[in-house]
């Protein structure tokens, strides 16, 4: 027998589980996926979501930005490199929505292309969407922000829509499902909440462990 | 790892004149309970999510193979593998083999307390394979050779003079002369060793917290970040976790993760929520090739069923143990296996026997304080008092106890006689506790009196001081 057979003949043994029909639940529980208790917290109007997305992302020890529109990234993507005294130059996968910007207004600023070496003092992804209950961004793997942007650069830099900025986790979860299909996902989804931190060494807490030191947001309201 | 549990007592006392551990342990008490209940009181549903977190629970270990069925189907549909062991050494033994077939010389890790569980480390070194922590914590008690004292702060028992002091004895690629005093430098020296490893591996290990049915994803909560480096450089990405870790759907998971990171850390929400399923797509650009999930029962499709079964319940925040009065005073090393506190007073019996895990759940002062901040509620007391119950039935604890438990049922089932040897030893207790009113010395009961007296009894029977109050009440409503 089977690893796999012994311990599921094992699971309904203890379970006692051969009577009744206990297919028909599990099947439409997956298939409802029901929402549970969504918290009041971040069930506001569009202009306070986005101000609370604020508020709990500046308690994570995030910063936060807001532009009028992806045009204005360029510039403001060199003027944070300038205030952290870091190198002209910034790591960014293919997507369209970064792309579209005229990185060509910054000459001095160097656009590196694709996944992170580790090399890169700072890094820009495109979010899919933002949870303003606990200040987290939510982004995914896919050929356009490559998931070691997240993670090797010190500095993360991350574009987000006022408009996909959710008040909670759930209404994220939905929309993931409605653009990736019902129980399909993307290689990896990361929601993140703040820069890297440890408290390891006598419960102190510290930025920067081994991901980003520090996370900058980009809202962008246009 | 070698288990000390049976010597549970001896681990305590060693722990309880250790200087540095209990200094280190003062942390334990400062660091988590304010910050619990910070992010509990400023989430006003705390209590509601508790309740639901454990229906979804409850449903789920009641249709936890078809739940199992489900979330295998989805992980192979997204190009995963799923290998089942029903024993640790099963477990040991499909990792090896990927590691094998697959030319792996170092492999980094992400914390993973089935790791510990299964004694990975061990085998991957005698295989002739390189196992790198990668969670700080996790990195440096296996630079010292050593096991988590805490799940999720695993070097909570150790004082940054002692980190510094190992990191220079490891390091020694390092300046000797280097300044290492302040935390941010041990913790800047860790980052830049372990960044290099990252690159190196060929394959990187995960825990998962949950593994989810509706998708065939696991999910990852952490502070550093390594868990995902750890997942997304080496060409083979392989999860251990356990069967009970299965949620129906990604809403489930949802509602358990506003309870795990507040129960835990205090914070809102931990700083890397990892969704994880299937290896890289064609059009990727990063990510690993592979993706393996090894689904661990060991003992645990025992325990459903039976009056343990609520354990399975447990999301691992460790906010039972940031409470217990027995863990502040000893620490986790002294409980001997890899789960401390009162869920490894409840869960170490059930699946290294009560033989040899016994001690545990004696270990206790039923205070209950676990059991109130138990994001799942979990009713740890009840458990570990079954577990005595079966210790008792088995005859394990120590002959003393055990005819002193007898003796004493033998009057308690007979309240005449009781009463009648009651009614004269309560007050001959009471003149040999002398003027003091209290016994510094008693047979039996050394070890008690060693540390504290004993207050005498006050001279009546708690029958015949109750039936006084019953007679006043009396008088005073006639």
């Amino acid at each position: 027998m089977s690893g796999r057979e012994a311990i599921l003949n094992k699971v309904r043994a203890s379970l006692n589980a051969g009577a009744g029909d206990r297919k028909t639940a599990v099947d439409e529980r997956l298939r409802s996926a029901p929402r549970g208790l969504i918290p009041a917290r971040g069930q506001l109007a569009d202009a306070e979501r986005v101000a609370l997305f604020e508020a709990q992302a500046a308690k994570v020890f995030s910063t936060t930005e807001r532009l009028a529109s992806h045009a204005d990234l360029p510039a403001a993507v060199a003027s944070y490199l300038r205030s952290k005294n870091l190198p002209a130059s910034i790591r960014m996968g293919g997507d369209p929505r970064l792309r579209g910007s005229h990185w060509s207004s910054q000459p001095a600023l160097e656009v590196r292309d694709g996944p992170s070496d580790g090399s890169d003092e700072a890094g820009l992804s495109h979010a899919f969407g933002a949870i303003a209950e606990t200040g987290t961004l939510v982004l995914h793997s896919g050929p356009d922000n490559p998931t070691t942007v997240n993670f090797l650069p010190e500095h993360h830099l991350v574009v987000v829509d006022a408009k996909d900025v959710a008040g909670d986790l759930e209404t994220v979860l939905a929309n993931i499902r409605d653009r990736f299909g019902k129980g399909v996902m993307p290689r990896t989804l990361n929601m993140i909440t703040g820069p890297s931190r440890s408290g390891d060494i006598e419960q102190k807490m510290l930025l920067g462990a081994h991901g980003p030191r520090a996370l900058h947001v980009f809202i962008v309201e246009g | 790892m070698q288990i000390t549990s049976p010597s549970f007592k001896k681990n305590s006392v060693q722990a309880l004149s250790d200087a540095q551990l209990q200094k280190a342990l003062g942390n334990v008490r400062a660091g988590f309970i304010d910050k619990r209940t910070k992010a509990v009181d400023a989430l006003p549903e705390f209590d509601a999510l508790r309740d639901n977190g454990k229906a979804i629970k409850d449903h789920t270990l009641a249709h936890l193979d078809l739940y199992l069925e489900a979330y295998e189907e989805q992980v192979k549909k997204a190009g995963g593998h799923v290998h089942w062991a029903q024993t640790a050494e099963d477990a040991r033994n499909i990792i090896l083999d990927l590691c094998k077939t697959r030319g792996v010389k170092t492999v980094t890790k992400g914390k993973s307390m089935i790791s510990e569980e299964i004694a990975l480390n061990d085998a991957l070194e005698e295989a002739g394979v390189r196992p790198v922590e990668t969670d700080l914590g996790e990195y440096i008690i296996q630079l010292r050779g050593e096991h988590p004292s805490h799940i999720i702060a695993p070097a909570v028992h150790l004082n940054k003079e002692q980190i510094e002091a190992d990191f220079r004895r490891v390091h020694t690629h390092l300046p000797a002369d280097r300044k290492l005093v302040e935390h941010e430098k041990l913790l800047t020296e860790a980052r830049a060793v372990l960044r290099a490893e990252y690159f190196k591996a060929d394959l990187g290990i995960t825990g998962a917290n949950f593994l989810v049915a509706e998708t065939g994803s696991s999910i990852i909560v952490t502070n550093e970040g390594n868990g995902d480096l750890t997942q997304i450089l080496p060409r083979v990405h392989v999860v251990i976790a356990s069967i009970e870790k299965v949620v129906p759907t990604l809403e489930d998971a949802a509602q358990i993760l506003r309870l795990l990171a507040r129960s835990a850390t205090g914070q809102e929400m931990s700083v890397y929520t990892t969704v994880s399923t299937g290896g890289r797509r064609e059009s990727d650009p990063d990510g690993p090739d592979e993706y393996h999930v090894v689904l661990l029962d060991n003992g645990r499709s025992s325990m459903l069923g039976t009056e343990f079964q609520e354990m399975l319940r447990c999301i691992r925040c460790g906010a039972c143990m940031n409470h217990c009065p027995v863990y502040h005073a000893v620490g986790g090393h002294a409980y001997g296996w890899v789960y401390p506190g009162p869920m490894g007073a409840v869960l170490t019996p059930s699946l290294i026997g009560v033989d040899k895990g016994g001690h545990l759940p004696n270990a206790s002062t039923f205070c209950g304080r676990c059991e109130s901040v138990c994001p799942m509620r979990i009713p740890l007391p009840k458990m570990m008092r079954h577990w005595r119950e079966r210790e008792f039935e088995r005859g394990l604890n120590p002959a003393v106890a055990r005819y002193g438990l007898k003796s004493w049922a033998f009057f308690a089932r007979r309240p005449r006689l009781y009463r009648f040897f009651a009614s004269f030893g309560i007050p001959a207790l009471s003149m040999l506790g002398g003027a003091k009113r209290r016994f510094s010395w008693l047979p039996f009961a050394g070890g008690w009196t060693k540390y504290r007296e004993l207050p005498a009894p006050e001279g009546r029977t708690f029958m015949q001081q109750w039936a006084q109050r019953e007679a006043l009440k009396q008088e005073v409503s006639s």
